[in-house]
């Protein structure tokens, strides 16, 4: 009983430790694990493969250093499987303070595959004003981006020459840690029809399946276990897929601490 | 007059709003594009509303030698850092995005780590209050506990290396029973919604106003 | 000046997980810091990104009443700044005003369009519901039934005129089980994202200590 009892009422900072070694030690050692593919992440992942060469893809970056672990190996991937497929990307985003994070990772990649800015891509930047951007985009992208990001006419890059609103975009995907991917299925999927699907946080995923099922996006890439199996897909799996072990062995132990704690209270409970 | 010329222009700009929508064409599509625009640029102007008090409550608790009044120097150097840094950068390279740029290293090696820690410690506390608050006291609780176990096994690699239909039970509850239940609460807020964005255009909602 | 910045970022990771241990100086430091440097970004953002290429730039671009209809935004955004003045605060109501009325005039139209009028569409399934195999059949018919009677009895346990009796409190039990079972899945996932977050961070300090 004695026993138990302790199991009920372990410091925290015990906790917190046991927590960080758990996490550590998979990454240290570099264990391995295979990942299973979901359904709703093949379905994103099939959206950008059946897009025909020079599509225009919109990417709305909507995250910040908060949840760049979750999102930086989707954004990675979702670039080199666009300009794998030789498609057009148009980057804007609705959180300023996370655009810069995505410009490191979009200068990496384009790099990497080789790709033009202003011909194979373009950083239009950020504006306030969430949904009314979202909106007035739909008639007119150059009414709010009339410059990109470096204050450069949009007109000056072949990219952009045919593209004016939602209906020269084949496709859009928000990155989001929070309710950006929301307003985007319903102010702008819903008025103007342009495909859609989500890069989203964990947090944020389960609020997404009912668009899912609706039909008003393809699909989902939820947390980090979504983001690995993007990686995979894509043929290069990086720190997702790596951390996956640690994700794991961290579950394990939250689980055992809550059987833990709730056996420890039942039997206290027996006792008084 | 202070308060019902506000009123007036909610309603004009929300009817406006409302009606374009059933009627994209000039003048109206025109009119509430340009109402967009201009909604961008105020906006704008709304982030940096909470500078003002920043600064002055931190200047009165250096001031007033405060508990912790130290930090406010921290604080202020911070800010200034940030202002500097940005307009520096921007005389140099005509922007203060660009990656070789001192804003951009002090946003690379500050405020980045300091953003992704705060929130790395959420780790931590949601282990400890999973570890201390989460009981199976009722059939509810129990239910609760079921699911999320499932989900947080279903969701990694090792859920399946347990037992192979743990994936297959946890896709079943996120996109069959999860997603009724979200669907159920979302629609109650989204109708709510919609009846407050009619309270507030019809002038009947003025909290906004204070 | 790479391996100093890399330094400075591991030192204030440290000084921010310090936290859990006690609250302490190193921890106070970095959490002003924070608040500090990220007030003063904003307004090096909304220069950079709002006020310069949206109204100052597009002021000299335009000609005629194009150009000079830009002064009202710009009359509006000061107006707005007024706030920090105790005597003309009420001066900001107006712009508060514009983009509240426009907030809800949009979304009056997105919520209906965008979400009620589509998840309503989506839940009235076929309740048997004919695959390729008999066994198809009955398992799409299953979710098909539990999606409608999920979402139905969720909405009858928000449902509040009545007293919750008869009918409607099993209905509203029935509810309250799905509500546990979408907070669970929610509460999973959120235990996911949260160790993303540390997986994040102590990657990067254990490439800084040489240790991965």
């Amino acid at each position: 009983m004695q026993l138990f009892d302790k199991f009920a009422n372990i410091d925290r900072r015990l906790i917190y430790l046991a927590v960080g070694l758990v996490v550590a030690i998979p990454i240290v050692l570099k264990i391995k694990m295979p990942i299973r593919i979901s359904s709703e992440v093949r379905s994103a992942y099939e959206t950008i493969e059946n897009l025909p060469q020079g599509s225009v893809v919109l990417a709305s970056i909507d995250y910040d250093a908060t949840s760049a672990p979750e999102m930086t190996p989707m954004f990675r991937s979702f670039l080199r499987q666009c300009f794998r497929k030789k498609l057009k990307v148009i980057y804007t985003g609705h959180i300023a303070i996370g655009l810069p994070l995505a410009q490191f990772d979009l200068d990496m990649i384009t790099q990497e595959c080789n790709a033009v800015y202003g011909e194979d891509y373009i950083n239009l930047g950020y504006r306030p004003g969430y949904t009314a951007v979202m909106i007035g985009m739909g008639r007119e992208i150059r009414d709010f981006f009339a410059v990109d990001y470096r204050g450069v006419s949009v007109d000056n890059f072949p990219i952009m020459t045919a593209v004016h609103n939602y209906s020269d975009i084949a496709l859009i995907v928000d990155f989001a840690h929070g309710q950006t991917a929301e307003y985007w299925i319903q102010y702008v999927v819903s008025r103007f029809g342009p495909r859609m699907f989500a890069c989203v946080t964990g947090v944020m995923a389960p609020s997404l399946y009912p668009y899912l099922q609706s039909g008003q996006i393809t699909g989902i890439i939820g947390g980090l276990q979504g983001a690995a199996e993007y990686e995979i897909l894509v043929g290069q799996p990086e720190t997702a897929a790596f951390g996956m072990p640690a994700q794991s062995m961290a579950h394990i132990l939250i689980l055992v601490f809550i059987v833990f704690g709730n056996i420890g209270y039942f039997l206290s409970r027996r006792k008084r | 007059m202070k308060r019902e010329i506000p009123i007036v222009i909610t309603f004009l700009t929300g009817v406006l709003c409302v009606v374009a929508f059933f009627v994209p064409h000039p003048p109206l599509g025109g009119l509430q594009q340009r109402f967009l625009i201009w909604y961008a640029i105020v906006a704008g102007f709304t982030m940096i509303l909470g500078l003002d008090s920043l600064v002055k409550y931190n200047i009165k608790k250096i001031r007033q030698r405060k508990q912790g009044w130290q930090y406010s120097y921290v604080l202020l150097f911070g800010l200034v850092l940030i202002l500097v840094t940005g307009f520096q950068s921007w005389f140099e390279y005509n922007t203060p995005f660009e990656l070789r740029s001192s804003f951009m290293y002090t946003y690379i090696h500050i405020i980045v780590p300091l953003q992704a820690t705060m929130f790395a410690l959420l780790a931590f506390f949601i282990s400890s209050a999973a570890y201390r608050a989460f009981r199976a006291r009722t059939f509810e609780a129990t239910l609760l506990l079921i699911a999320a176990a499932i989900v947080m096994l279903g969701r990694v690699p090792i859920g399946k290396m347990i037992w192979d239909k743990i994936p297959v039970l946890s896709d079943w509850l996120l996109n069959i029973p999860q997603l009724a239940a979200k669907r159920g609460i979302q629609i109650g807020v989204y109708l709510g919604g919609v009846v407050m964005s009619l309270r507030i255009i019809l002038g009947i909602e003025r909290t906004y106003l204070t | 000046m790479n391996l100093l910045g890399t330094w400075i970022a591991a030192g204030l990771t440290i000084a921010i997980l310090s936290f859990l241990y006690r609250d302490n100086p190193f921890y106070k430091f970095a959490e002003n810091l924070f608040v500090g440097v990220s007030a003063g970004y904003w307004v090096i953002y909304i220069w950079a990104f709002d006020v310069k290429p949206m109204l100052v730039d597009e002021f000299f671009r335009q000609a005629g009443a194009e150009k000079w209809i830009l002064v009202i935004p710009a009359i509006f955004g000061v107006m707005m700044i007024m706030r920090w003045f105790p005597g003309a605060a009420w001066i900001s109501r107006w712009p508060i005003s514009f983009t509240v009325g426009i907030a809800a005039g949009l979304a009056l139209t997105a919520q209906v369009q965008g979400y009620i009028i589509p998840q309503i569409q989506a839940t009235l399934l076929p309740l048997v519901s004919f695959g390729n195999s008999a066994s198809q059949t009955i398992k799409q018919s299953i979710n098909n039934i539990v999606i409608f009677v999920g979402v139905v009895c969720v909405l009858l346990f928000f449902y509040f005129s009545r007293e919750h009796k008869g009918t409607l409190k099993v209905g509203s039990k029935i509810g309250v089980v799905f509500l546990m079972i979408g907070f669970g899945a929610s509460f999973g996932y959120t235990v996911m994202a949260r160790i993303s977050l540390l997986i994040g961070r102590l990657t990067f300090l254990l490439d800084v200590f040489g240790i991965r």
